[in-house]
């Protein structure tokens, strides 16, 4: 099955959380979310949160990537 | 399962930034700052602006070291906290010009939100006409972002960049400090009446400034923010920040004697409430669509991004356009015991509309090209590149 991913590197606030809602709303679990400041990490784990989502945070060379699943 | 533990990420870290910002602003005032402008970024540039001589408003130059303060303090959090991260490119001229009519924007209320809420927490009614003019611009703002606006993606730059406006800061910190006359008649200039000749102590708005820079910065304090949260996602978080600045703004007011409740005459404010509904409209609209309110931004600067340290630039050449174009709002008065209404120019009423004219232009042609959602096979995810 195909990965769903959001890359939201280099994009400001509210924007990757406006894609992350989208992707959850849309796609099929797991969602990667590719971020690079911990200003969006917090923010896509704080919305993925309240929309019932657990989040995985893994440190990659400049960035998150936030593993998403139901 | 990831937790956001820490306590600047957390509910509690947002309301104690904003109660302490709201104390230690109303503080300010009686240290020295003018009524209801305990801080207000907006005006602080604007008269940074002034003591640059980048406009000749004589009421309203001084060299406000909050503002260095917030770059300062919010540089100082972010290195502390391995966050100091120089990016730009995600169009600056187009954020350039958002900073310019925010300014103006602003300018017509005589204030950013931050001063709305520390006008309404000394009792200036007029301030919920702005608020509410403002949280028409965020929603605006809102809907553009709903439907795929994008100043499109920053780079990580060379980290000299993100060096330039903390050691701009520090410049205007230095000329603060030993007011250097450069030319005969020149700069550095001070007010001697109005606004600008109020203010507390060096080191106090200094230290004030870090403080504050510090903490917002960790925990991402934003007005603009906040109302767009409530309305994009119903997020309360950031709003509650907001709403603990204003309780503690007011309590900290009442304690010090600093509430006067009324719509006219209030202190550095007018109350033509389509004009401060209009302005704020115009700041709000420009805000949502540069992604935060001029404090955020300065932070943001700190933290080394470039584009929103090109928003505060923007800001600050609006001030001069507004002062040296008379589109900014002139105060109500008492002249001979009779109330003297202020208000807003012809010229500003034109600036105004023609902000919201291109405010909005912008908001439906800037979209990203890229396609940010995609999907790719289930293998391990490529990142870093």
């Amino acid at each position: 099955m195909d990965a769903v991913v959001v890359d939201a590197r280099g994009l400001s606030c509210p924007q990757p959380v406006i894609l992350t809602r989208q992707a959850i709303k849309q796609a099929s679990f797991p969602i990667e979310v590719l971020v690079d400041t911990v200003t969006s990490r917090d923010n896509v784990t704080r919305a993925a949160q309240k929309m019932g989502c657990s989040v995985q945070v893994q440190q990659v060379e400049g960035g998150f990537t936030l593993t998403l699943s139901q | 399962m990831h937790r956001l533990g820490s306590f600047s990420a957390s509910r509690w870290g947002i309301i104690v930034t904003g109660a302490t910002i709201g104390i230690l602003a109303a503080l300010l005032q009686s240290w020295g700052n003018p009524p209801n402008m305990g801080i207000c970024v907006a005006c602080f540039e604007r008269d940074i602006a002034g003591a640059l001589g980048l406009h000749r408003a004589a009421a309203v130059q001084y060299l406000r070291p909050e503002i260095m303060g917030f770059v300062l303090g919010a540089m100082a959090a972010a290195l502390a906290h391995h966050e100091f991260k120089p990016r730009a490119g995600s169009a600056p001229i187009v954020r350039f010009v958002l900073g310019m009519f925010a300014m103006i924007g602003a300018l017509a209320f005589l204030g950013c939100p931050w001063r709305a809420l520390l006008r309404l927490a000394g009792g200036d009614l007029n301030a919920i006409v702005g608020l509410a003019g403002l949280a028409l611009g965020v929603a605006i703002g809102v809907q553009f972002l709903k439907a795929g606006y994008s100043l499109g993606r920053n780079a990580p730059t060379p980290s000299a960049t993100g060096w330039v406006m903390p050691l701009m800061m520090v410049g205007l910190l230095l000329l603060a400090v030993f007011q250097p006359t450069l030319a005969e008649g020149g700069a550095i200039f001070g007010s001697t009446s109005g606004p600008g000749s109020m203010h507390a102590p060096l080191l106090a708005s200094l230290a004030v400034g870090l403080a504050i820079g510090f903490l917002a910065q960790r925990t991402r304090f934003c007005t603009m923010g906040s109302i767009r949260d409530v309305i994009l996602m119903g997020d309360s978080h950031l709003i509650s920040g907001v709403g603990a600045l204003l309780v503690a703004a007011t309590i900290t007011n009442l304690a010090l004697g600093q509430i006067n409740i009324g719509f006219a005459a209030q202190p550095v404010a007018h109350s033509v409430h389509l004009w401060n509904f209009s302005g704020m409209a115009l700041a709000g609209l420009a805000f949502a669509l540069a992604g935060g309110c001029p404090g955020r931004q300065l932070f943001l600067s700190g933290e080394g991004d470039g584009d929103a340290a090109v928003f505060v630039l923007g800001m600050i050449g609006g001030a001069g356009i507004a002062h040296n174009f008379g589109l900014a709002g002139n105060s109500d008065a008492m002249v001979d015991g009779a109330l003297r209404v202020g208000g807003v120019s012809p010229a500003g009423m034109w600036a105004i509309a023609l902000g919201l004219l291109v405010c909005l232009g912008i908001g439906f042609v800037m979209r990203e090209r890229t396609t940010a959602i995609r999907r790719v096979p289930a293998a391990p995810i490529k990142t870093g590149e």
